[in-house]
């Protein structure tokens, strides 16, 4: 795989640091699953972060503190720690499943398996539940081909592809890429002939319908 | 029921970003104060307090990591304790600024330390940095309720890199070691602005705002901050 566009410097630390809320960890958490390349330069912050602890000032600990966890050690039953890992049932399948985790499991299964729901004019969707009310995800299916009027939005946007492709000015976005467009963001997408585009769309709540993914679906909404 | 819990959080969590934006805290590197160096086995009892051990090098706190997780050592968790208890402790003092839930955090991370230590793998070298990924994870826990979605390595979907060899595994302790000494040797801007993000959960416009510079400065130093470890590390090679 071929990724060219990556995680910015700022989102990814905030996954590192643990700020980012649920939308756009989903995004980037799922990109990493399909980019060493970004997972070196996470290694290298937590790294950093790591670095940091190890020279923060400490704190004074009570006495009583390191007597509290033993008696804790002794008396819980450890649950966490004996659980292996339940291989997920993927044997049977000879290749491995187009969308990888976490997003899987937000789907409730793979590519196969999802239930769309039709915009009209070949365009579908599947909205994803989020605990997180400040960020809206949601499965996109963009009939190949399909011109998207040029268009600008107030928030934050991350898109990324899953399968086929799409095409944003001289850009080329194939599985794997994620584009990162904010207010200043004036582009025309359009998914590449030949394959529907099918990526995760993650938008700021508030701005749901002035982002460009309603935008896109106008055209195929006829609204 | 997911609404209201989240609406207290983000609540509280303003009300700590408030706290903490009343003044600009201690920035490590930049410690004045010599700190006792580690007791080994028992620990020393000075009053009330245990005295924060100061000195702890990567591969001794990997070999005790490994004890821990290997035999269930408990003296060996006991100089863990004393070592990084105070530091985690401090950690999640920079969010919560209450003593008392910092202390309750920083058991809850040891706690997780003890009974995960079998998945600490020496090799890759870096037992700081298994310990902050734990105490970040409490935090998002704790403070966001929200799902921490991350990804899988053994996902069948998950790309991998290229096989690790043991090699690798040399190579990686030896990074571990010139990232802290390409840290030490950071600008005090730069390592101020890391920590800020890393411990703070400031935003790069929130860190602007805080210390009154141009975004784009923000964004620039972070930057540059990276590409002089990345290089350190490259210089090696």
């Amino acid at each position: 795989m071929n990724i060219r566009h990556h995680v910015s410097d700022e989102l990814l630390m905030g996954y590192a640091s643990g700020t980012l809320e649920e939308g756009w960890r989903l995004a980037v958490a799922t990109h990493l699953a399909l980019c060493p390349n970004c997972r070196a330069r996470l290694n290298l912050m937590e790294n950093t972060a790591g670095e940091l602890l190890e020279n923060i000032s400490p704190l004074p600990v009570e006495t009583s503190s390191f007597d509290r966890l033993k008696e804790r050690i002794r008396t819980e039953v450890i649950a966490a720690s004996v659980s292996p890992r339940q291989p997920t049932s993927f044997a049977k399948v000879d290749s491995p499943p187009i969308i990888p985790e976490p997003l899987r499991s937000y789907l409730g299964g793979d590519l196969t398996e999802l239930k769309w729901k039709s915009l009209g004019r070949g365009a579908y969707h599947i909205p994803i539940k989020l605990a997180d009310r400040s960020t809206t995800a949601r499965l996109l299916r963009i009939p190949a081909g399909k011109p998207v009027p040029e268009h600008s939005h107030g928030g934050r946007e991350l898109t990324l592809v899953l399968s086929g492709s799409f095409n944003d000015g001289e850009l080329v976005f194939a599985r794997g890429d994620l584009e990162e467009a904010d207010a200043s963001v004036q582009h025309q997408p359009l998914a590449t002939p030949g394959q529907d585009c099918i990526c995760l769309a993650v938008t700021d709540a508030p701005l749901r319908f002035r982002s460009w993914i309603m935008r896109l679906l106008q055209p195929v909404l006829g609204i | 029921m997911i609404q209201e819990a989240g609406g207290t959080v983000t609540g509280a969590m303003e009300t700590i970003r408030a706290i903490s934006a009343t003044a600009i805290p201690d920035i490590p590197f930049a410690r004045t104060r010599p700190v006792a160096p580690v007791q080994r086995g028992r620990q020393k009892k000075r009053g009330r307090m245990i005295e924060p051990a100061g000195e702890l090098t990567k591969d001794e706190a990997c070999s005790l990591l490994e004890a821990v997780g290997r035999d269930g050592d408990i003296e060996s968790f006991e100089t863990l304790f004393r070592y990084y208890g105070p530091r985690v402790k401090a950690y999640m003092a920079r969010l919560t600024r209450d003593p008392n839930v910092a202390e309750e955090l920083m058991q809850e991370v040891m706690i997780t330390v003890w009974n995960k230590a079998g998945q600490f793998e020496a090799t890759r070298g870096n037992a700081g940095t298994w310990i902050f990924t734990i105490a970040r994870n409490l935090r998002i826990d704790v403070y966001r309720k929200n799902r921490r979605p991350d990804f899988d390595v053994n996902d069948p979907a998950f790309v991998t890199e290229d096989a690790k060899s043991a090699e690798n595994a040399l190579a990686e302790r030896q990074d571990a070691a010139r990232l802290k000494k390409a840290m030490k040797n950071l600008p005090q801007e730069q390592i101020q602005l890391l920590t800020l993000s890393f411990f703070d959960d400031c935003s790069h416009s929130t860190i602007a705002n805080k210390l009154n510079l141009p975004l784009g400065t923000v964004k620039s130093r972070i930057r540059l901050a990276f590409a002089r470890l990345r290089a350190a590390l490259e210089d090696g090679k």
